[in-house]
Order: structure tokens, then C-alpha cells, then sequence
């Protein structure tokens, strides 16, 4: 049997056993398997506390003060390269009244911080960032109503700053004063005494991110750099094909070899632990190049991956449906558009260190849900969660689920085969780029009926596997399925609405008086596939926003004003109309010169994050059909703004992301195995490929919630592009990704 | 006075030879004239396949500048001509020439206004190109975005610079005329032959040529030079160490690899991205008539291959520190091997699993050449990847490594990688190559 | 037993001379700045000076080191005196997971070292063999640029301080 089928068949038969699986998987799938909500093992709480606070209502679970004044703030969000440590830093030297620097913040940990579930989603600003504001504006109440009781005083004649409260008679005492052990250890309450917004001192302003400074001087700074007394390397041999097993190995020879101290192997999975990590390198290759392996996967032909798809079994679901009788007349229209597999493509590929002491299993890692890799790892190696400790430390990005919580279960196995000693694992570039789990090939079928001008109908299909096979489960962890006796892979279920999965934004936020979108989730999945930033948002708005394209055309109408004339959310025509504006879209729209073009997205991440408008200029090569985008301009609304640098940053950096997706991007493979195994079968965006100018326009909305940023650009981005070169060009290309070839295939001679 | 007398009429012969040269070698202009605002799409779609056998875009369009607009400098033995503007636009390209002028031109190797054209642009080949062919390549030119763009005026040495004794020059060496199929071939290795001699001028880079410049025609294929690449034989003395076919010559002509020969790099990486946009069944029969020029090899040449294939297949990482990946080279050459394991075994041949498919180098064309020009320069340069000309398939050495640490790795590759023997002078071949690039101002950036 | 000079400083290790530098760097001097990114040269991430070019260090053999002039990024500044290159990235905020950083700093010095003048284009052209994932090429661009004017600067007081008596 191939392992293929034992990827396929066993999801299929797991499937298969029907209403009993589902119906004992109901009550966690709200936790679990939503991409961004908490795994807590903690029934939810009746109360409607703002944020995290819903999951962890302690205020002492969020902000801790010493009897020296000194301030920890902690967050169950990691930092991954987003700025989301400075951002609550701000947030909360802010409602504290303290200086920034004045805060020690801790992240994700299991030993110290609260479970807030995955870091994902783009939902550390609204359940993190939420939840310290509200606890560091009560726990600032509380000490200020401490100090009135001691000073005898009303608690609205005191102040706050500098990490102490002063009364007007010119006495002072400072926070570490007023604390006691259970001062803070109390239950958050529903409404908080915010700081006005005017007097807004650290929020709102783009102060230089901490992590930066370690970065750029050559610090320890990933879990990559971390180096432990005694500690070894370890290193994975990965199969020729991932459903290869293990036939044979040299392991005499590979023992033989200077600093060898382990040749692990458990039924297919095979690794080697040196004491130096070049040794350790050596040691794999040659364990490699001796190992043989039998059978293989079956992958589709990649020339027929959609036809593929589109054949397996789906299960359908109506997630809006909404009809109306329609007159007579009018046009419909049609189109189909194909996403790929793509690749989160860390940099950095993957890495964790793994000790094992006495009963204790400490892990260091950048995945981005410490408590469920903990879950994960218990069912793993029998050892109680209690046992276990997780601890983040920043990794390279990762852009979703990438390979950091298999590469912290390959740390994990090998730690248990040399306890004492911390085993680092670092994935080796063909293991990121072959066995890191890819964003799913997606189809999307849109059509719509225009009646004089604008849109009476609409439907949109779209067929994808799974966005998350995130751990919470062993049999979640790559190398589980290879041991001896292999831990069944969770069964894939479709992320539930409003959030999503693959039908992620597949709701426009347009103005339909008619519509239909239908979820086709296919839970068979032909290659390994998991949560990729902006999960089923990127194509979903990719199509919507072609294809509201498509519709201006057929109308004869200018995109932006077709876009405006069927939306009616306000701060939606907001970024559009600022996007529009700061691009000078009426002016320069008409004077297009030959061979360039503008093009225009937008979406509300969700329909519940941040809004973003993006406007393009490309110019298309009719010889070469490659695609140089000129110009990209963007307007985002991200609620309250914390960090407006922070905010661009992340946006600048979504549209680059995207535009290398968007033009480049496939994972390609044959009928046994990846054959994207480097750089130079995966090609990214370059240097050379940078517009000329981005801008991004941030609408500060002072009190109002945060907005989860991080992948709101991604989709609008993807669309404009797309309509920009459609507008250069002349030909709509709905295929993912418009690379040169397609480019110059669709334009002809 | 007889004196006088005599050099009165030496003058006056030179005088009429000159006068009369000038008559022989002028060429009238041919009248400016708007082409036609139309073509037959299907006319202008094989013009633009057969332009990509013909390569064209390689002399005619600079790295990431507008596709034909000219100005890609090509280094000659007389020093740097400058392809020329071969978009529509009137002033500046070819948008005044009538198709007469354009298949004058590929003809007789005679520009619109009657100049005399540098054969550095092939048109001892193209002069064999067939009428119908002439006008689809005329079709297609004519349908490109015009570009207005000048190249750079050609820095010759002289007498090299003066036009009219390419009259004599071809007097001497050219032959215009059709290509004939040869009767006792198949109508597809006739169709290769043509495409390879009239179109695609292989033997421009792959024959060698003589002190005037002009292609040795005896000896057709026998191998060449482009700019600073050797260009192996490509006929019976083909020093490939697995045998070329057929179905291999397809694949490296058409996807820039093939199995057991590696990636194509130089000049004939470009030439390979142009065939990959050439009609399919055009580089099959390309392939197969160098395939027959190249000839069955022989039974001993097949064996040492096969073994050369389950060597590299049983190859052991070298990057290893065991006794059986040491050859006898390491011993002597220590510096070299310890090079060769630390920068190139990784791809080389450390199991070759999972993409990083850098080929043995026991079956690497350019180990086995008689110069270590080609091998130093993919040493220096490194290759990108056929299929996505930005991404890197190996990085360049050229800074990471000194002039001395890279003539080590040479020698020591050299004497492991082939049965041949050493390269002579590996340095000052090295040198040569880097003179070669402070002239062209190309060397690597920091 | 290899001398390696990082940063002025000399260094005998004692490793297997076809080790790459990389390795040398990180595990034998705790020298973390350069990053493994890819192992063959296609990212970037590892790179350092060598004898004042850009080098990717994943395919530098430490042998091929010795007795050559290795700068790491921590051979730019500290951090607390951040040197101009270090400063610039940190005023534009030019970084997000900020693994590719180094690489790239090493490769904008190597580049204003020899070419102090150098423009916008230039850096986008040099830079070419880096890849960032994040999307901060902008960014980038513009920290070079900072640092390339701040370089000027500092060069032409040193140059006005040498001329004055």
C-alpha cells in the first residue's frame, strides 16, 4: 500500500465513519478547529468580557507588578514578525500611564502566559490587544482606588504617570507600593475606564518596534540562535516521496562517522543527532544517500489538479442564500478562476530545541499556538500537559502554519532518545519546501445578472480542502504519521463561518439584492495542506474583485465607481474613495499610456478585520508577457490605529507577499512527489521585481476596536493586480499565477 | 620622369581598382515604404515561432529592455558590434523597409539604405531561408510595439570600421543561395538541416571560424566560441561523456536540461529559452538532424557511459568525511577537494535528493573540454534556472572565492571529474576571462 | 586547526576545512547574524564580508577562509552603538521577521563600501540575490539609502577633520 493512500484513504475512511466522528468532534470545533479561537480546555464563560478576557478573566493572568514597580504584561500571542510586541506594549504603557520601556512583555509560554489559542487569523490586536487594554485599564482603576484608600482620599481627584499615583497635595505612591499578592487577582469586569483618546500619550504613535534592534546587530533572536549548555543537532531524513517507508539503512556507517551520537529511527521516521551541526549535516546526507525506501504517494497529474479536485466528493453548504424574484432581462455573466498550491516559504526553514529532563519536556519553538502544540505533543509522548512546556521564541516567518510544529515534534523525538542533553532540529531547505504543509488549490466559480448597470444577482462556488491542520492533535505533526505505530491524522473539517475556511470572505461586501455563495469543502487532500495567511480570502477576493471588474466592464462603468455604487458600508467607501484619491485614479485612469494599466481590489478581511483598498499600475511586456507592477497604492482602516508604521509595515509587506504569490507562485509536482524543492523550482518575488513606489494611507479611527491587520492586503492585491493587467493588456487571465508565460500565452502574438 | 610616369599609372591602377571596388561593393538604396498595416494572423504567429529558432532576440534585445529594440553589444575579433533596432519603428528601426529591403537584408547581408552588413549577423545562414518563411519573420518584426531606440555605434578596429570591404569579405566567403535538401535523407532531417543551417545558425557559434571571421565550412559543428564560452563540437567529436540522442538533444534544446547532461548555460541558455516558444515538432526534427550529425557512438564510448551513470548514481556524498568518497585527486589536491566539498558537494553530489539536482560532474560537458574557459565561467557566474531567468539554480563564486582558490577547485575537478588531462595555464585562462570582463565592464557585483 | 580573522579578530577553530564558514560562525563564535536560509546559495540569509565582498557563507568552506578579512553584521555596530548601517535599518523600521536582514546588510555595506555614491538603482541591482519573504524590499531600499547618505556624511567630516591643521 502506498502512502498516499495512507494519507488519502485513512481521512477518507475516518470521514467515512460519519455522524459519530462528527458528532464527537461538534463540541470542540468551535475551539479546535477554528483557525483563530482558543484552545482551552475550559468550558466559555457566561459573562461577555471583552477579547481573551472571555477565556482568561483574571487580571493578574495579563498583567503582573512587583513590590519593586516593575511591570510584566502577558500575552499567549507570539511575535512573528508583525510588531504585535510593541503594539501591546503601547496599548498597555498607554492605560497603565507608564513609559514603554517601563514594561516587561512576556509571549506565548505555557508555563506563564494565558492559552489564547493560535496566533493567527489576524486576531492578536482584537483578542489580545483587547483584552490587555481592558485588564491595564482596570488594574490601573484598581491602584489608583488602592491609593485613594490610602491616601483617604476620592479616587477621581488622583492622577496617574510614570508608574505611580499622585495625589493633589503633592503625594505620590508608586504601583509596586500598592500591590498585594491579590490586589490584581481579580475577575475583569465587562467595562473598563479607557483613557480618553485625546489624551492619548504612546497609542497612536509609531514608536520603533523592540525587536528590531536585536535583529540587526546579530543577537540571539530566533529560536534558531538559541544555543544551551550541552546542547546537540539533530537533523530528519525525509522520504524520496512523502508516502515512501523506510525500507533499509547503513546505520554502522553513519555511526561511524566523527560526532555521531544517534541514529534514531521509528518505523519511517529516520534521523541522526550529532554533537556539532555540521557533523550532524554530514551524518543525514549520508544517511540519505544509504537509506532505501519502498512505494510512494500518488499525486494528481499536475496538468489536470483542478479537474482532480473538482471530481472528489464535496461536502456543500449554503453559507448566505438569499432570493429574490428577478425581472426579466438583463445579462448574466460567468467566470472561473484557479489558485494553486503555494508555499508559506519561510526563509528560515523550521526549527525547535527539545530537552528532556527527569518528567520534563521543554520545548522551545516559534510555533504559533504553544498551548495546542502542547496538546499535540502529550498525545505524542504519553506525557501528562502538566509535564510539558512550550515556550515561543521567534522564528523566520511563517505566514501561517508552516513547518514549526513538526519540526518541534522532530525535536521532541529525538530529545527522548538522548534525554539530558537539548536537541536543536533545523529543517534543511528541501524539507521546508517539500514537506511544510501548502495553502490548498482552490476553484471558485462566480457568475452574476447585471440589470441596467448594476448587479440584480450573484453566485459564488468555491471548492477547496481544509485551511488548517493545525495541531491539537498528534497524528497533526508530520512525523507521526511515520513512526511504528502512526497516529491517525485529524479528520479535515471546513473553519465555520463567520471567520471560514475556504470560503473565507467568499461573502462580498457588496450590496446584492440576490445571491447565493456556496462552500464546496473537499475533505480528500491530495497534498498536505494547512492554514496559509489569509486562508481562502486571497482567492476569494481575488475572484470577487476580477470579477467585479468583469461586471464594470460589461456595464461600460469605471471600476471604482461600479465598486462604490453597490457598497454601502461606510467606512468601506472610505478606503476606497481615499485609495482612489491618493492614486489619483480619475485623473490618471484616463491617460493610461500603451502597455500599462490600472487595476483595483478591495475587501474587508473577513468582513470582520481591517478594510483595504489597493490600486495598481502595471505594465505588461506583450513579448516577454512579464508583469512589472509600476505603482501600488493602498488605504486601510484598522479601527483604532496603535502603531500606524506598524500598520503600513504590515500592509507594505501583504502586498508584496501577495504580488509574489499573484505572479509567481505554484508548487509544482509530479506523480510522485514535490519537484519545488529550492528556490529555483519556487521562484518569489526578487529585487528586481519591487514597484517603483508603495504607499499605504492608514484612516486612524481613535476608540474604535482594532481590526486585525496582517491579512487584509493580500486579496485586494491580488485583484488589482490582476485587473491591472487586464487593463494593460487586454486579456483577463483568471488562473493563478499570472507568471510570464500564462501572461504572454493569454496575450498571443 | 619614367619614375613619375610609373607611379602616375601605379596610382591611377589603385585609383580604378578603388573606384572600381567601390562600383562592385555599392548597393543601392532600396525607397523607404510603409508596410502594410495588416498581416494574417496565422503569418505573424509562425513568424514569431520561427524567431525563436532563429534566436534573434538574443543580439536584439538587451537583458530586461524592450523585446528587439537592439543595442546588445557582441564581441568579435575586430572588436564590439551592436545589434541593431529591429522593431517597426521608421526613424530608428526597420518600420521603413518593404519586405523586399527585409529579405534583401537576410539575402545578401545589404541593409535598406545599401550599406554592407557585419556577418556577425548571420546572414550566411539566413540567406538560405525560404520565401514563405522570409515573410512570416517579416510579418512578425512588422507587428512588434515599435521601439524608438539607437544601439551604440560598433567600436571596430581599423580597417574594420570601413563598410565597403565587407564586398571583398563576402566576395571571399559568402555564398548566397537556397538551402537544398539532401535526397538521401527523410523529409524530417531535411526539415532539421534547414532549420539548423538557414534558421537557427547553429554553426555560427558551433563551427569554427577563420582569421577573416568566416566559418570554416569543412569544418561544420566541430566546435567554436561565443563571446567568452567555448562552443563544443556538436558533429562525430561531440565530447559529451554520456552520448547525445535524440530524445535528450529535445529536451535540453527545448527545457534548457536533460537528464545525464545537466542545465544549458552561456549563450546557448538563452538560445534554449528561445526554443522553448518554438513550434514542438520544429525542435524535434532540430534534434534529431544533430543528433545524426553527431553519429551512433561507439560501443566502447556507450559503456564508459552506462558506468559513468552507476558511478554517479552510487556516488557518496563527498561532503562526508568517510575514506571511500576520497579519490586519489584529494590526496594530491587537497586544497581543490576540500573546495569542491565545502562550496559544491551540496549539489554536486550529496544524494541529489529533493532538487538540489546539480549534476555529477563526471557527466558535465564542460569538465571534459580541452579549455577550462566554459567551467570557469560557470564557476564564476554560476547558472540561473532555465525555466525562471531570475531564480538562481547555483550561485557564482566569482567574489566568494580568490583567483587562486578557484583554479585549485579547477584543477582538482579536472583530475577527479574526467579522463582527460589537465588543463594547461588554468590561471591565465582565469585571467584572461576577467580581462575580458573589465573591458565589458560585466564583472560580478559586489 | 583554521584561522579565521571575523571582525579584526583572529580565531583558530579547529573543524573539518570543508565545514562551511557559516557553521564556523554561528556555533564555533557565537556569531549569530548570519542565518541559514537555504544551504545553496539562493537566499542569501548567510551572507558576511569576505576581503570586502558580499559571500554567502553556506558555500564558503572555512579553509577558503583562512587568512581572508570576515565581517559579520556584528562587526558593524553593537547594540547599543549601532553603526550607520544598523542605524538605518532601525529608523526605517526595515525589517519584519527580520531573518534575511544581516544577509542583506552585508551585502548593501560590501556595495557602499566600493560604491559610496551609489543610487537607488545600484542597491535594487546588488541586492538582487536576496530574497525576502516578508514583502520589506521597500523598506530596504530605503534603509540602504539612508545609510548610504549617512556613510557620506561621516566620510566627509572625516575628510574636512584630516584637511583642518
Amino acid at each position: 500500500m502506498t502512502a498516499t493512500s495512507t494519507f488519502l484513504s485513512r481521512r477518507t475512511v475516518i470521514a467515512g465513519t460519519g455522524a459519530l466522528v462528527v458528532g464527537f468532534s461538534v463540541a470542540r470545533r468551535a475551539f479546535a478547529q477554528q483557525e483563530p479561537q482558543n484552545v482551552g480546555e475550559e468550558p466559555r464563560r457566561p459573562v461577555a468580557l471583552p477579547g481573551s478576557l472571555k477565556d482568561a478573566p483574571l487580571i493578574d493572568s495579563w498583567i503582573r507588578i512587583e513590590a519593586t514597580g516593575a511591570i510584566t504584561v502577558m500575552t499567549g500571542k507570539a511575535e512573528l514578525g508583525q510588531g504585535i510586541k510593541t503594539a501591546l506594549i503601547q496599548i498597555a504603557a498607554e492605560q497603565l500611564d507608564v513609559a514603554p520601556h517601563a514594561i516587561t512583555l512576556v509571549t506565548a509560554d505555557t508555563a506563564s502566559t494565558p492559552n489564547e489559542g493560535y496566533t493567527a487569523g489576524s486576531h492578536s490586536m482584537q483578542d489580545s490587544g483587547t483584552a490587555i487594554l481592558n485588564a491595564a485599564a482596570q488594574a490601573r482603576a484598581i491602584l489608583v482606588n488602592a491609593a485613594a484608600a490610602r491616601f483617604a482620599l476620592a479616587a477621581g481627584e488622583l492622577k496617574t504617570g510614570d508608574g505611580k499615583v499622585a495625589a493633589p497635595d503633592g503625594r505620590a505612591i508608586g504601583y509596586g507600593e500598592l500591590v498585594s499578592t491579590e490586589l490584581l487577582h481579580v475577575e475583569a469586569t465587562p467595562a473598563s475606564p479607557l483613557k480618553d483618546t485625546s489624551r492619548r500619550l504612546v497609542m497612536g504613535r509609531s514608536i520603533e518596534r523592540v525587536d528590531i534592534p536585536v535583529k540587526v546587530t546579530g543577537g540571539a533572536a530566533y529560536v534558531h540562535d538559541l544555543r544551551l549548555p550541552d546542547m546537540v543537532h539533530g537533523r530528519v531524513v525525509r522520504p524520496p516521496s512523502p508516502g515512501a517507508r523506510l525500507k533499509a539503512i547503513d546505520e554502522a556507517r553513519v555511526r561511524r562517522l566523527p560526532g555521531v551520537l544517534a541514529v534514531v529511527r521509528n518505523g519511517s521516521f529516520l534521523a541522526v543527532v550529532a554533537a556539532r551541526e555540521y557533523q550532524c549535516v554530514q551524518a543525514m546526507r549520508l544517511l540519505a544517500a544509504t537509506a532505501t525506501w519502498d512505494g510512494h504517494s500518488d499525486l494528481p497529474e499536475s496538468g489536470k489538479l483542478y479537474e482532480t479536485l473538482l471530481a472528489l466528493p464535496s461536502r456543500d453548504n449554503d453559507i448566505l442564500h438569499r432570493s429574490v424574484a428577478l425581472p426579466p432581462g438583463g445579462r448574466t455573466l460567468e467566470a472561473t478562476y484557479h489558485r494553486p498550491y503555494q508555499m508559506h516559504g519561510s526563509i528560515g526553514p523550521s526549527c525547535a530545541v527539545a530537552l528532556r529532563e527527569a518528567d520534563a519536556l521543554t520545548v522551545w519553538t516559534h510555533s504559533q499556538g504553544v498551548y495546542p502544540l502542547r496538546g499535540a505533543l502529550s498525545e505524542l509522548t504519553g506525557l501528562g500537559a502538566e509535564q510539558i512546556r512550550c515556550i515561543h521564541m521567534e522564528g523566520s516567518g511563517c505566514y501561517g502554519h508552516n513547518g514549526a510544529d513538526d519540526v518541534a515534534a522532530d525535536a521532541v523525538l529525538l530529545a527522548i532518545a538522548l534525554p539530558g542533553r537539548p536537541v536543536r532540529v533545523q529543517w534543511m531547505r528541501e524539507d521546508e519546501h517539500r514537506f511544510e504543509p501548502y495553502g490548498p488549490a482552490m476553484i471558485a466559480r462566480l457568475g452574476a445578472a447585471l440589470q441596467d448597470g448594476r448587479i440584480a444577482d450573484w453566485h459564488h462556488d468555491v471548492w477547496s480542502n481544509t485551511h488548517s491542520t493545525r495541531p491539537g492533535k498528534a497524528g497533526d505533526l508530520l512525523s507521526a504519521l511515520y513512526l511504528q505505530a502512526p497516529f491517525p491524522p485529524s479528520p479535515p473539517r471546513p473553519l465555520p463561518q463567520p471567520d471560514g475556511g475556504g470560503d473565507r470572505n467568499a461573502i462580498p461586501l457588496y450590496v446584492l439584492p440576490s445571491v447565493r455563495v456556496t462552500n464546496r469543502f473537499i475533505p480528500q487532500m491530495p497534498l498536505r495542506v494547512s492554514a496559509l495567511r489569509g486562508l481562502g480570502a486571497y482567492m476569494n477576493v481575488f475572484a470577487i474583485e476580477s470579477f467585479m471588474d468583469e461586471l464594470a466592464a460589461a456595464a461600460g462603468a469605471d471600476p471604482v465607481a461600479f465598486r462604490l455604487a453597490h457598497l454601502e458600508d461606510a467606512r468601506g467607501r472610505d478606503v476606497v474613495t481615499e485609495a482612489a484619491r491618493r492614486f489619483g485614479w480619475q485623473a490618471t485612469h484616463a491617460q493610461r499610456r500603451p502597455g500599462f494599466g490600472h487595476g483595483f481590489g478591495f475587501a474587508r478581511y473577513k468582513n470582520l478585520g481591517a478594510y483595504a483598498a489597493i490600486a495598481v499600475e502595471a505594465e505588461v511586456a506583450r513579448e516577454s508577457g512579464r508583469v512589472r507592477i509600476v505603482r501600488a497604492v493602498a488605504a486601510v482602516d484598522s479601527g483604532e490605529a496603535v502603531n500606524p508604521d506598524g500598520i503600513r509595515n504590515q500592509i507594505e509587506g501583504g502586498m508584496l507577499q501577495s504580488a509574489s504569490w499573484t505572479l509567481f507562485e505554484e508548487v509544482r509536482f509530479d506523480r510522485t512527489h514535490v519537484t519545488s524543492a529550492s528556490w529555483a523550482s519556487y521562484p518569489i518575488l526578487r529585487f528586481s521585481d519591487l514597484p517603483e513606489r508603495i504607499e499605504v494611507h492608514v484612516i486612524d479611527r481613535p476608540g474604535e476596536p482594532f481590526l486585525g491587520t496582517g491579512e487584509a492586503a493580500q486579496g485586494p492585491m491580488a485583484a488589482a493586480i490582476a485587473n491591472a493587467v487586464a487593463d494593460a493588456s487586454g486579456v483577463r487571465i483568471r488562473d493563478l499565477p499570472l507568471h510570464k508565460e500564462r501572461v504572454k500565452a493569454a496575450i498571443g502574438v | 620622369m619614367r619614375l613619375i610616369k610609373v607611379i602616375g599609372g601605379l596610382v591611377a591602377v589603385v585609383l580604378v581598382a578603388a573606384v572600381g571596388f567601390l562600383v562592385f561593393a555599392h548597393r543601392s538604396e532600396i525607397a523607404a515604404a510603409d508596410p502594410p498595416a495588416s498581416f494574417d494572423r496565422e503569418l505573424v504567429a509562425r513568424g514569431a515561432r520561427l524567431a525563436a529558432i532563429g534566436n534573434c532576440r538574443s543580439c536584439h534585445t538587451v537583458a530586461g529592455g524592450l523585446a528587439y529594440a537592439g543595442g546588445v553589444p557582441i564581441p568579435t575579433a575586430f572588436g564590439t558590434i551592436h545589434g541593431t533596432n529591429i522593431t517597426p519603428d521608421r526613424d530608428t528601426g526597420i518600420g521603413a523597409w518593404s519586405q523586399e529591403a527585409f529579405v534583401r537584408s537576410m539575402r545578401e547581408g545589404v541593409d535598406r539604405a545599401g550599406n554592407h552588413l557585419y556577418p556577425a549577423f548571420p546572414y550566411d545562414h539566413f540567406t538560405k531561408l525560404e520565401d514563405g518563411d522570409l515573410a512570416a519573420l517579416y510579418a512578425y518584426l512588422m507587428t512588434r510595439p515599435a521601439v524608438r531606440a539607437t544601439a551604440p555605434t560598433n567600436d571596430l578596429a581599423f580597417p574594420a570600421g570601413f563598410r565597403p570591404l565587407l564586398a571583398g569579405w563576402k566576395l571571399l566567403f559568402f555564398q548566397p543561395g537556397r538551402f537544398e535538401d539532401d535526397p538521401r535523407s527523410s523529409p524530417e532531417l531535411n526539415r532539421g538541416a534547414y532549420l539548423a543551417d538557414a534558421l537557427a545558425h547553429c554553426g555560427a557559434c558551433h563551427t569554427p571560424r577563420n582569421g577573416l571571421g568566416a566559418q570554416q565550412g569543412r569544418h561544420e559543428f566541430a566546435g567554436g566560441v561565443s563571446a567568452s564560452w567555448a562552443a563544443p563540437a556538436i558533429d562525430e567529436s561531440n565530447p559529451a561523456p554520456v552520448p547525445w540522442t535524440s530524445e535528450s538533444l529535445h529536451a535540453y534544446l527545448r527545457h534548457g536540461r536533460a537528464e545525464h547532461h545537466g542545465v544549458a548555460a552561456g549563450p546557448m541558455q538563452d538560445v534554449t529559452r528561445n526554443l522553448a516558444e518554438a513550434e514542438d515538432d520544429d525542435v524535434r526534427v532540430l534534434a534529431a538532424y544533430v543528433a545524426t550529425r553527431m553519429g551512433a557512438p561507439s560501443q566502447e564510448r556507450e559503456e564508459r557511459a552506462k558506468g559513468l551513470i552507476a558511478t554517479a548514481a552510487e556516488r557518496l556524498p563527498f561532503n562526508v568525511p568517510v575514506p571511500e568518497t576520497m579519490g586519489a585527486a584529494a590526496a594530491r589536491l587537497p586544497a581543490g577537494a576540500a573546495l569542491y566539498a565545502g562550496a559544491c558537494a551540496v549539489c554536486h553530489d550529496a544524494g541529489r535528493t529533493g532538487g538540489m539536482d546539480g549534476i555529477d560532474l563526471a557527466l558535465a560537458t564542460g569538465v571534459q573540454l580541452a579549455s577550462a574557459r566554459n567551467f570557469l565561467n560557470v564557476v564564476l557566474d554560476g547558472i540561473h534556472s532555465p525555466r525562471h531567468p531570475s531564480a538562481v539554480l547555483m550561485p557564482g563564486f566569482a567574489g566568494a572565492l580568490t583567483d587562486e582558490q578557484i583554479v585549485e577547485l579547477a584543477a582538482y575537478v579536472r583530475a577527479t571529474y574526467s579522463n582527460q588531462p589537465p588543463w594547461p595555464d588554468i590561471a591565465a585562462t582565469l585571467r584572461d576571462i576577467r580581462l575580458n570582463r573589465i573591458a565589458a565592464n560585466a564583472e560580478a557585483r559586489p | 586547526m583554521i584561522t579565521l580573522t571575523v571582525n579584526g579578530n583572529d580565531h583558530t577553530v579547529d573543524v573539518d576545512p570543508a565545514t562551511p564558514l557559516l557553521y564556523v560562525l554561528r556555533e564555533d563564535l557565537a556569531l549569530h547574524g548570519a542565518k541559514f536560509g537555504c544551504g545553496l546559495g539562493q537566499c542569501g540569509s548567510c551572507t558576511v564580508m569576505v576581503d570586502g565582498r558580499a559571500v554567502f557563507s553556506c558555500l564558503l568552506p572555512a579553509a577558503a577562509a583562512a587568512g581572508r578579512q570576515v565581517k559579520t553584521v556584528e562587526g558593524l555596530g553593537t547594540i547599543d552603538e549601532p553603526g550607520p548601517m544598523q542605524q538605518a535599518f532601525m529608523a526605517e523600521q526595515a525589517a519584519q521577521c527580520g531573518y534575511c536582514i544581516p544577509g542583506m546588510m552585508m551585502r548593501a555595506q560590501a556595495l557602499l563600501e566600493a560604491k559610496p555614491a551609489a543610487t537607488e538603482a545600484d542597491i535594487r541591482a546588488a541586492l538582487e540575490p536576496h530574497l525576502c519573504r516578508c514583502g520589506t524590499q521597500a523598506r530596504i531600499v530605503r534603509a540602504v539609502m539612508r545609510a548610504a547618505q549617512a556613510m557620506r556624511l561621516v566620510d566627509a567630516v572625516g575628510r574636512r577633520a584630516e584637511a583642518s591643521p
